[in-house]
């Protein structure tokens, strides 16, 4: 009796989710690799809720021309190799996947060169590998907005400008404080660069992994005494390092962080401590049409992803929302061109991806104006911008310090991304090109 | 009934040492092989061979190579993703400055660098025992990928340290496909799980064996402890040396060093463990059952439809909880449950 | 030579910070043999319940001694399904089932608390200490003095504990054998649920004061990786080991990153105590204050 039971209970749940699959064969797929236990879950879960919550906010609202988004979750621990299984896991389901984030280096790294393989774009938001921009030699990677070369150009340009102009930078000391990681040492050549260029002492001092300890390299900071502290950290290595720079008496208001070192998880834990500290963001910090409208159609009906709806907003949710509103416009102007209302492949929405244009109009009609920089890519320019903000924490909020968006010397970064990426071709034996629509 | 060795009788020496004595167990390697050689490629998908098959095959290997020097020798080591990371970078070194060079070829070398390595690091093992040598052994973890990203010749002077795994190319023919890359894979580990099944029955493995149980009688009866330690060292990298090469190439294709982090040691430490210890089978099972777990949790899970933070911090905990059921059910291993398995049915169906 | 002492002070300080942590592992070691993978988690297990009940809207004073119930509940519970069924059983099968704990806890705390991180304010200001910098220019951080002050007194009551009360005797005893510890009467079930007790009670210390230093966040759990060189360089079963541990690895990590980290690209504190530890264990393999194990055949 009980095995019957259980039998109807289990064909019950297999109906269902034949159903559910055959119902969602119809709507834009997109996978979802997630994290949301572990050390990285709070922004993990704050992203991947933002990118989920302008999903619902779509389907809410007619879907992309009428196509809805459906969406699989897979939890990755931030770990390459159960990245790797989600990924490989979620790709065929329900008619394939449209695109794909991991937002995590790792697991980026080790599907690079399956995306190429299985002819689905990646995107990476402010992360992975900088040269990734260049679309001839990675077609199927976008490392949209900013990538880490052109967000440590505007990290210069910033304090170039705080100091008085570019020229006021000569004779000054800069200290990187960094995650001892490949993440770490991404933006060496370019600060290098700039440092001969300008004239600047630049000063590398390594933190290993976690960095919930930074003691010696604060005393060595404060020895140095240098101009500006740029802050390039990742996870409790942040509020420890701010809580470190108050220890020994460093004013905060001359640290500059990393984008991932501007959340609101990275500063609370550090209290006080983190009171004037600035950081770099592709967000303005603030609230616009679109996080209202997820409020009052996603959440009231309450199908919000994050459990406190005060986070809506937040820099980790508003990231996720904008990575979603970035896809769902690459979706849009594929169907632009491959028919709209209609259900677009993988590499049609490459194609999207490739010929993305948001430009304050669209952001305008988004609700969203102002809340990232205007995207515009090609397929030599997969990163589609280049500016970058500075936020300052004022103890409670975030707030932009920069009223316009700050780019760095592009010329330098591309001249940059160039050589690297086609040492990168050439290693790898491939012919750089543009890929046909 | 069907496995009964009563009536099999060696007549000559080779009979008697051969690798599987058991008439019953030669025919199940032989199914086994046949299905993990023709029955598997032919039905198992993509998925199956890119996300679990082949990780669980390298992972094997690095348990296998774990395996040697905990459950054989009885050197408990963290460093495991150390030595993996050594053969990565060893390899991809070599296909890089030697050009032509094969990559078989460069696994092989790249293994013996992790081996040397190993041994390096082996030498404290002489007078450090049990938990003080284990936790010292996290030295080799942290110095080796600390290395990887601080010298740039390692890593071709890559700006961040990462490293793109050269196509896996052998004899003329490109392993691009899951399926091929699977059959290579399975071909290494094969090679290499049948040496090493034939090393722990020789007198090297049993030196290992006699260090494990006792290093001061071993001693004493005439092994030389400083020999077969070291040699338990080098073989155990040597085999997680070309399990991480195997990681780069087969699996994750660009790497950085932090893939080999200290989470991997533990994992494959997991493995041996819950495996069981000095089993051969032993490792393959820990693997099995440290990958495949997660994998059936969550969608167990998320079939549910719970909301997915609940849901992965369940899986957490029904992981953990599950590890010590098995420990407390069978504190030796699925290797040991196996075994008295198989001792229930040599007596089956007549058990008085 | 004021920027060594500065380096030298502060090493000494976050040494104390380690031996905290450290702590938990010895009492748990030296009294049941068991090597805890799980104290990294309990620290943050601990700290995140108490930073959670404090959000509840209690006082600290009152989420505290809350916190410390459940620790107990988690010690008895640990002590009645983990340990119990496998008692007797080698040191390798324990230290796994902890490894197994170590998920659970993990799990658990995130399921409870969810996934965010917390600040955590003990009203202990961390800013360097006023007059001393008048003085003499060293910066040394006010809440390091505290902490190390709290440790001391943790340190001593539990030399008290180990060498003047019965538990103590009984714990000295269980550790040195199982059986005869058994046969002569001592209830080992309660002595080690007693243990583990204690162990939560450090683990929330810990937790408190890690917590309040880079807030409570599931990376509390890798402080465990700082207590591990202490750990071995003071020896497993020693509480003094510990602490004397702790200030050898913090002063000796802090001076080679100052010091030695520029020469070679820096960022050597990850394997440098860990490397010294080992220099140490070559020349006494039981750690400094280790019980000396002698074999026999």
């Amino acid at each position: 009796m009980i095995g019957n039971g259980i039998t109807k209970w289990l064909t019950g749940v297999a109906v269902g989710v034949a159903v559910a699959t055959s119902a969602l064969a119809q709507d834009q797929y997109i996978p979802i690799l997630s994290y949301r236990v572990g050390p990285y879950a709070a922004g993990g879960s704050g992203f991947f809720g933002g990118s989920i919550d302008y999903f619902n906010l779509i389907n809410a609202t007619g879907g992309i021309n009428g196509v809805k988004i459906s969406w699989e979750e897979c939890e990755t621990e931030y770990n390459a190799s159960r990245g790797v299984e989600c990924y490989e896991r979620l790709k065929k389901n329900n008619g394939g996947a449209s695109l794909v984030e991991p937002l995590s280096t790792g697991i980026a790294y080790g599907i690079l060169d399956r995306v190429a393989q299985d002819k689905i774009a990646m995107t990476t938001l402010g992360y992975g590998r900088s040269d990734a921009a260049n679309g001839q030699v990675f077609p199927w990677v976008f490392p949209l907005i900013t990538s880490y070369w052109n967000q440590a150009a505007g990290m210069i340009k910033y304090l170039g400008e705080k100091a008085g102009g570019m020229d006021k930078l000569k004779g000054k000391k800069i200290v990187q404080i960094y995650h001892d990681s490949a993440y770490g040492k991404e933006p060496f050549p370019v600060f290098e660069a700039y440092a001969k260029q300008l004239g600047f002492e630049y000063i590398k001092i390594a933190v290993p992994h976690p960095g919930n300890e930074q003691q010696s390299q604060w005393l060595q900071i404060r020895q140095a005494n240098p101009d500006y502290v740029i802050l390039w950290g990742w996870g409790v290595m942040n509020p420890t390092s701010l809580k470190a720079a108050a220890r020994v008496g460093y004013p905060r208001e001359k640290i500059l962080g990393v984008w991932w070192a501007g959340s609101e998880e990275d500063v609370i834990p550090a209290g006080d401590a983190a009171k004037g500290y600035t950081s770099m963001t592709f967000n303005t910090p603030g609230n616009y049409p679109v996080l209202d409208q997820i409020r009052q159609k996603v959440y009231a009906a309450k199908k919000g992803n994050l459990e406190d709806m005060s986070r809506v907003g937040s820099v980790y949710h508003m990231r996720g929302v904008t990575a979603a509103i970035l896809w769902v416009e690459a979706i849009r102007k594929a169907q632009e061109k491959y028919g709209k209302g209609k259900l677009m492949s993988a590499a049609q929405i490459r194609w999207g991806f490739e010929n993305l244009n948001v430009d304050e109009a669209r952001q305008k009609a988004l609700g969203a104006f102002g809340m990232f920089p205007t995207v515009k890519t090609s397929c030599q320019d997969h990163e589609g911008s280049g500016a970058v903000k500075v936020q300052l924490w004022d103890g409670k909020a975030w707030k932009a310090v920069t009223p316009n968006w700050v780019v760095g010397d592009k010329a330098m970064t591309r001249a940059m991304l160039e050589k690297s990426s086609a040492e990168y071709a050439a290693e790898k034996k491939i012919t750089a090109g543009c890929m046909a629509g | 009934m069907f496995y009964r060795e009563a009536g099999q009788f060696k007549t000559s020496y080779d009979a008697d040492s051969q690798i599987f004595p058991i008439r019953q167990d030669r025919i199940g390697v032989a199914l086994m092989l046949a299905v993990a050689f023709v029955v598997v490629p032919l039905v198992a998908t993509p998925y199956v061979f890119s996300a679990i098959l082949i990780p669980f095959l390298i992972f094997a290997l690095a348990a296998l190579g774990l395996n040697i020097l905990t459950g054989y020798a009885g050197q408990i080591s963290l460093g495991t993703a150390a030595f993996m990371a050594v053969g990565a970078f060893a390899s991809y070194n070599f296909v890089l400055r030697i050009p032509g060079i094969p990559l078989l070829v460069a696994f092989v070398l790249g293994g013996l660098c992790a081996a040397a390595v190993g041994i390096l690091f082996g030498l404290p093992s002489l007078r450090i025992r049990g938990f003080y040598l284990a936790a010292s052994t996290l030295a080799t973890q942290f110095f080796v990928v600390w290395c990887l990203t601080k010298i740039p010749w390692l890593t071709n002077n890559s700006s961040s340290g990462v490293i793109t795994a050269q196509k896996l190319e052998m004899f003329g023919y490109a392993f691009e496909s899951p399926a091929s890359k699977y059959l290579l894979v399975l071909c290494i580990v094969l090679v290499l799980a049948l040496a090493a099944k034939n090393m722990v029955r020789c007198s090297i493995g049993r030196s290992w064996m006699a260090i494990r149980d006792m290093d001061v009688a071993a001693e004493v009866i005439g092994f030389r402890p400083m020999r077969t330690k070291l040699t338990a060292f080098a073989i155990s990298s040597f085999y997680c040396g070309v399990a991480g090469a195997l990681y780069a190439y087969a699996y994750l294709g660009t790497v950085e060093p932090e893939a080999y982090n200290l989470d991997l040691s533990f994992r494959i430490l997991f493995m041996v463990m819950i495996g069981g210890m000095g089993s051969i089978l032993g490792s393959f099972l820990g693997a099995a059952f440290i990958i495949l777990l997660p994998i059936f949790l969550s969608q167990f899970a998320h079939g549910f439809g719970l909301p997915n933070s609940i849901a992965s911090n369940l899986e957490a905990m029904v992981f953990g909880a599950l590890i010590i059921f098995f420990l407390i059910v069978e504190p030796h291993g699925l290797a040991r449950l196996w075994q008295i398995g198989k001792e229930k049915l040599r007596l089956w169906p007549f058990p008085h | 030579m004021q920027f060594f002492l500065e380096v030298l002070l502060g090493g000494l300080l976050s040494g104390v910070m380690y031996a905290l942590v450290a702590l938990g592992y010895v009492l748990i070691f030296k009294a049941s043999g068991v090597f805890n993978y799980a104290q990294g988690a309990m620290v943050f297990f601990a700290a995140l319940t108490c930073v959670g009940f404090s959000e509840m809207g209690m006082s600290l004073w009152l989420a505290a001694p809350l916190t410390m119930l459940v620790m107990v509940a988690l010690a008895l519970a640990t002590e009645r399904i983990v340990l119990r069924p496998l008692v007797n059983q080698n040191e390798i099968t324990l230290f796994m089932a902890t490894i197994g704990l170590t998920f659970f806890i993990e799990g658990l705390a995130q399921l409870v608390w969810g996934s965010q991180v917390h600040p955590l304010e003990l009203g202990i200001e961390d800013v360097p200490l006023q007059w001393m910098l008048d003085r003499t220019g060293i910066a040394v951080s006010q809440f390091d003095l505290i902490a190390a002050l709290i440790c001391a007194i943790l340190v001593a009551a539990l030399a008290v504990l180990f060498s003047k009360t019965k538990i103590g005797r009984a714990l000295r005893a269980v550790a040195d054998d199982h059986q005869a510890a058994q046969a002569v009467g001592i209830p080992l079930q309660y002595i080690w649920a007693v243990v583990w007790t204690v162990a939560g009670f450090v683990a929330l210390v810990a937790g408190l004061l890690w917590g309040s230093r880079n807030g409570v966040q599931f990376a509390l759990t890798f402080v465990a990786l700082k207590a591990l060189p202490v750990l071995i360089l003071g020896g497993f079963t020693s509480v003094p080991g510990a602490i004397v541990g702790g200030l050898i690895i913090g002063a000796s990590e802090k001076l080679a990153e100052v010091y030695l980290g520029p020469m070679v690209g820096g960022g050597i504190e990850g394997w440098f105590p860990y490397v010294l530890a080992l220099g140490f264990l070559l020349v006494r393999p039981e750690g400094l204050f280790g019980e000396k194990i002698i074999r026999r055949v």
